[in-house]
C-alpha cells in the first residue's frame, strides 16, 4: 500500500485519491465526522496518517472537526476535513473563522443530492453557491471542483498549495459519482509532487506583525509555540491581530481579504479545454458532469457538430476570462449541472453579448449522461 | 514600589495594546486571570509554551490581555480548536477559558466529549450563572426561580452543575472554586494545569451587573460574601447532612483520577500502524 512505483497503475476510488493527494501535499492532520458519501476519506486517513507520524481524530460533529483542523493548522500542521452537505452546513461557522483569521486548511465536500438530509447516496452539485457564500459576512473563498479520480489526487494537492500560498481555507467540491468511482490511475511519488508551504517570517519575534499588509497581501505565518506570541481572533482585527473598531482598519482588513485573491486570479483560476479551438457550440461544466460532457463533445463531433468543452476546476473566484472567451467564440453555450443552475447564473452574469446561454439540469439524484448532453447539443 | 504580586501580573500582561479591559468594575474575571497567572508562574512555564484559548462572551476576552500564544475562537468551540492544537503540537500547554453558557450550552457537546476523550487540556469555566455580555439572559446554570432578561417571570428550568457534569463525563481532574476563595483557586488551577489528562476548574464568579442586579444580590462585595457563606469544602460537606447542604455548593477537588491519556494512546496507535 505504501510502496507505489511511478509505473504501476493503481485501482483507486475518488475518495482514496483525495486522501492520497492530501498526504502528498503534506497534510498530517485530519479531523472528521462520518457521513456518506465522504466517509472513505477519513477511513483511509485513519490508517495512513499514524504510519507517517500524522494524526487522525474522529470528532463529535462537523463543527468540532472544523475547529480541530484550524487549531492544528495554527500549530503548524497542514490539515483537512471531509464531509457532505449536512456536515458542510455545520462547518460554515468555523469556516468563517478560518477566513477571518487567514488559517490555511482544506475542506472537502463530497456533494450529494438535495437540501437537508437529501439524498445521501446520490450525486448532486447543489452546494456550489454555499461553498462560495455559506459563510456569513463578506469574505473571500477559493472553491475547486474535481471530475476524475486522477483529479482527486492532483487537485487536492493544488487545494493545499493555494491554501498555504494565500492563507485561505480552500473548499474542494467532489460529488458522489467522482468520489465513489474506481479507476486505474498512476500517481506520481510524493517526492515528485510540487508542494507549497506557508511563508514564515524572516524577522525576529519583536519585529513580527502577524497581519501585516505586505506586498503580497498575504501575511507571513508562524505556528504557535515558536517564540512569536501573538493573538488570533475571529473579531475584525488590526495588523497586530488585536480587535479593532477603527473604520480605516476595518476597511483595510476586508479589502486585503479580497485583494489577495483578486490580484492573483490568474494563478488561482484553473480550467481545461477540450476541442474548443474551432467550436461554435460550447459546454461549460465541472465535476462529474464535465466528464460526461467530454464524451458528448466527441459524439457531437462525430455527427459533424462543432462542439467544445470548457471544464471549470476553479469555480471561485469565478474564472471569468476563460468563460468570456467561450462566450465570445460560440453562438450557443450549454451549462449542464446537477442543480437548478448555480454556475449557469454565473455564466449569464459574465455574458455581456448576445450569446445564447442555456442550462440543462437534473435534480432527481441521477447522474447526467453523455447522451442527454448530446441531445441538448444537437437540439436546434 | 509596586508590590511583588503586581509586578508578577505585569510580567504576563500585554502592555502595548488593549487596555483598559472590557470587564465591568468589580467583575470576577480579573481575579480569575490573576489566579491563572500565579498558577502558571508557580509552575515555571515559559510564555512560549502556553496557548490560552477562549470562546465568546466576557470570558472570551481574557486571552487578548496576556502575553501567551492566544486564540479567541467561536462561541462554545474553544475546546475543539484546543484539541487540534494539542494533537498537532503536544509539547504545548493548552488552556481554555470559557463561560457557563459558552461551555455548557452552545459548547456542551464539545465539553463532554473533550472530558470523555481525556486529551491533556485544562478547561477553566467561569460560572456567573448568566449570559453577561449579551445582557443577562438565562444560561444553563441559572438557578430555578431566578430572574433573567429572558426569564422576566422567573426561570423554570433546572440548572447544570458544571463540575459534577465534568466528573460524570470522565474528566481526569475536576475542581470547583470561587472568586472569593482565591488561594484555593490558585491551587486548583495549578493542579489542573499540571495534571495529565482533561482537567476542569469551575469558578463561581459574580456578574453583579446582570445576575446580581436582577436577583437583588447586591454589589460585588455582597456577592462575594454570598460565596463565602454558601461554599462548603468537599471535606466538610462529607460530614454534613443532606438538608444542611441545601442551597450550598461544594468547593475543592471533586475528582482526581488516573485514566489513559489520548496523546499517549495515539503514540501507541502510531507504533501499531508502523508494524
Amino acid at each position: 500500500m505504501t510502496n507505489r512505483s511511478k509505473k504501476k497503475g493503481l485501482l483507486l476510488q475518488g475518495n482514496e485519491a483525495i486522501a492520497e493527494g492530501a498526504l502528498a501535499a503534506g497534510c498530517r492532520f485530519f479531523a472528521g465526522y462520518p457521513i456518506t458519501p465522504a466517509s472513505e476519506i477519513g477511513e483511509f486517513l485513519s490508517a495512513r496518517l499514524p504510519q507517517i507520524g500524522g494524526t487522525f481524530i474522529q470528532m463529535e460533529d462537523e463543527i468540532s472537526s472544523m475547529g480541530a483542523i484550524i487549531g492544528a493548522s495554527l500549530a503548524g500542521v497542514k490539515s483537512m476535513t471531509a464531509t457532505s452537505g449536512p456536515g458542510f452546513s455545520l462547518m460554515q461557522e468555523n469556516l468563517g473563522f478560518a477566513c477571518t483569521t487567514e488559517t490555511p486548511c482544506v475542506v472537502v465536500n463530497v456533494m450529494r443530492g438535495g437540501s437537508s438530509t437529501g439524498l445521501p447516496t446520490s450525486p448532486g452539485q447543489g452546494d456550489v453557491m454555499q461553498a462560495r457564500w455559506g459563510v456569513h459576512g463578506d469574505h473571500s473563498a477559493i472553491v475547486l471542483a474535481v471530475s476524475t479520480v486522477y483529479d482527486c489526487f492532483e487537485i487536492t494537492v493544488r487545494a493545499f498549495n493555494l491554501s498555504e500560498e494565500f492563507r485561505v481555507p480552500v473548499i474542494l467540491l467532489s460529488d458522489e459519482v467522482v468520489s465513489h468511482t474506481r479507476e486505474n490511475v498512476t500517481l506520481p511519488p510524493h517526492n515528485e509532487v510540487d508542494v507549497i508551504d506557508r511563508r514564515s517570517p524572516s524577522v525576529p519575534p519583536e519585529w513580527y506583525i502577524p497581519y501585516e499588509n505586505n506586498s503580497r497581501g498575504v501575511p507571513d505565518m508562524v505556528a504557535f509555540g515558536e517564540g512569536y506570541r501573538y493573538h488570533v481572533t475571529g473579531l475584525i482585527h488590526d495588523v497586530r491581530g488585536f480587535p479593532t473598531q477603527n473604520p480605516e482598519e476595518i476597511k483595510d482588513f476586508t479589502n486585503r481579504q479580497f485583494h489577495k485573491i483578486s490580484n492573483n486570479i490568474q494563478r488561482i483560476q484553473m480550467v481545461k479545454t477540450y476541442m474548443m479551438d474551432d467550436a461554435d457550440i460550447g459546454i461549460i461544466a465541472y465535476g462529474s458532469v464535465a466528464r460526461a460532457a467530454r464524451r458528448s463533445v466527441m459524439d457531437a463531433r462525430y455527427m459533424g457538430v462543432k462542439a467544445g468543452l470548457l471544464q471549470l476546476i476553479t469555480l471561485f473566484p469565478f474564472p471569468q476570462y476563460p468563460v468570456e472567451d467561450v462566450l465570445r467564440q460560440c453562438r450557443r453555450v450549454l451549462v449542464p449541472e446537477m442543480n437548478m443552475g448555480q454556475i449557469y447564473r454565473e455564466v449569464k452574469r459574465v455574458n455581456q453579448r448576445a450569446t445564447l446561454v442555456e442550462k440543462y439540469n437534473r435534480i432527481d439524484g441521477q447522474f447526467i449522461t453523455p447522451d442527454e448532453i448530446l441531445r441538448e447539443l444537437i437540439k436546434v | 514600589m509596586p508590590k511583588e504580586i503586581t509586578k508578577l501580573i505585569h510580567k504576563y500582561l500585554r502592555h502595548d495594546k488593549k487596555f483598559p479591559h472590557v470587564w465591568c468594575p468589580g467583575c470576577g474575571n480579573g481575579v480569575i486571570l490573576g489566579s491563572l497567572i500565579r498558577a502558571i508562574d508557580r509552575l515555571g512555564l515559559e510564555k512560549d509554551e502556553i496557548v490560552l484559548a477562549s470562546g465568546i462572551g466576557c470570558s472570551g476576552r481574557m486571552p487578548v490581555y496576556v502575553d501567551f500564544n492566544t486564540l479567541h475562537t467561536t462561541h462554545g468551540r474553544s475546546l475543539t480548536f484546543a484539541t487540534g492544537i494539542k494533537l498537532a503540537k503536544p509539547s504545548l500547554t493548552v488552556i481554555t477559558v470559557m463561560g457557563d453558557g459558552d461551555a455548557t450550552a452552545i459548547g456542551g457537546n464539545h465539553f463532554i466529549h473533550a472530558a470523555r476523550r481525556n486529551l491533556n487540556l485544562t478547561a477553566i469555566i467561569i460560572n456567573n450563572q448568566i449570559y453577561g455580555m449579551t445582557g443577562g439572559q438565562f444560561s444553563p446554570t441559572t438557578p430555578y426561580g431566578c430572574n433573567a432578561s429572558t426569564a422576566p417571570y422567573g426561570h423554570i428550568e433546572q440548572a447544570f452543575s458544571i463540575a459534577e457534569l465534568a466528573v460524570t463525563a470522565g474528566a481526569s481532574f475536576v475542581g470547583r472554586g470561587t472568586v472569593y476563595h482565591v488561594q484555593l483557586l490558585d491551587k486548583l488551577i495549578e493542579n489542573a494545569i499540571s495534571k495529565p489528562g482533561f482537567s476542569v476548574v469551575e469558578v463561581i464568579s459574580n456578574c453583579h451587573i446582570h445576575f446580581g442586579r436582577r436577583n437583588k444580590m447586591g454589589n460585588p462585595v455582597a456577592m462575594l460574601e454570598w460565596m463565602r457563606d454558601n461554599a462548603v469544602t468537599v471535606e466538610k460537606a462529607g460530614t454534613m447532612t443532606t438538608e444542611s447542604l441545601e442551597e450550598k455548593f461544594t468547593i475543592g477537588i471533586l475528582a482526581d483520577v488516573e485514566k489513559p491519556i489520548y496523546t499517549k494512546e495515539y503514540d501507541k496507535i502510531r507504533e501499531r500502524a508502523k508494524s
